[in-house]
């Protein structure tokens, strides 16, 4: 990455990029439960504007709907459904647990980047997505994924039933 | 540009990890896992561009694992609220039932 040249596509990474490690970076350091999910709103949008990027606006789309919109809105449920005041007390055995997680942390980002760097990376090829990402993606969902996609369906009317079974109040 | 998606989504998943593995707030740990799942997205979608042999079957593996994610968060705040009836806490530390 010695030459950048500074064009469109670096700019925008870069913005999208810094507000997706800031926002996941405030998730960490936040104290707030609300606060972080919102700031980990910041990093799931800025996931969708590196999908914009890199042609997939039909992912974008969905991704903003499903995590943006669903995910966040579920945890805002979840939170407001439990209790939040108490204080997280100091101990000795849970600094040791933050400090090895956090070893253990940048001991596997450490590896991922010596990957990364000493890998041979295909040059960059001309892709076309198709002119009109979501028909595409509809196509194939369609004809060479329908198997998983009806699968899929399955998964989440059971996830659907048995998230409403787990949660539903127990007659007394 | 692959490697730069490659690190930030490396990035994104270790901060993920550092959540599940040091935070104590049930909430806060589902959150963690996922902004794993998102990097791993992320990755997907990369290759699908920028890969050795660039295709719509990226898109489709993230979709697919979008969808499965959003199966999971909704089971698990679910178990999170029966927990959260059952011990009246949303510590993970004080879910230590199977604990041998």
């Amino acid at each position: 990455m010695g030459n950048v040249e500074l064009t469109g596509e670096f700019v925008a990474f870069f913005v999208f990029a810094v507000m997706i490690i800031s926002g996941s970076v405030f998730m960490i350091s936040l104290t707030k439960v609300v606060h972080m999910v919102l700031s980990l709103l910041a990093a799931f949008i800025g996931v969708a504007g590196l999908f914009i990027l890199l042609e997939a606006e039909f992912l974008a789309f969905v991704q903003v709907l499903i995590y943006a919109g669903a995910v966040a809105i579920l945890m805002i449920f979840g939170i407001m459904m439990t209790k939040h005041q108490e204080e997280e007390k100091a101990t000795t055995k849970r600094a040791w647990q933050e400090g090895l997680a956090a070893v253990g942390a940048l001991a596997l980002f450490g590896l991922l980047f010596f990957a990364i760097r000493s890998s041979e990376l295909a040059p960059a090829q001309s892709f076309e997505a198709g002119e009109d990402n979501a028909l595409e993606i509809g196509k194939l969902l369609f004809t060479n994924y329908v198997i998983p996609f009806e699968l899929v369906s399955v998964l989440l009317t059971v996830a659907f039933i048995g998230s409403i079974v787990l949660a539903k109040k127990e007659a007394e | 540009m692959l490697a730069s998606y490659l690190t930030l989504a490396a990035i994104l998943f270790c901060v993920g990890l550092y959540g599940v593995l040091a935070k104590r707030n049930t909430v806060v740990v589902l959150l963690s896992i996922e902004l794993m799942l998102n990097a791993a997205n992320v990755n997907l979608v990369a290759f699908s561009k920028y890969g050795v042999v660039p295709s719509l079957s990226g898109h489709m593996f993230a979709l697919f694992s979008i969808a499965v994610g959003a199966a999971e968060a909704a089971v698990g705040i679910a178990i999170l609220i029966m927990l959260y009836r059952a011990r009246g806490t949303v510590n993970v530390d004080d879910y230590d039932e199977l604990r041998g």
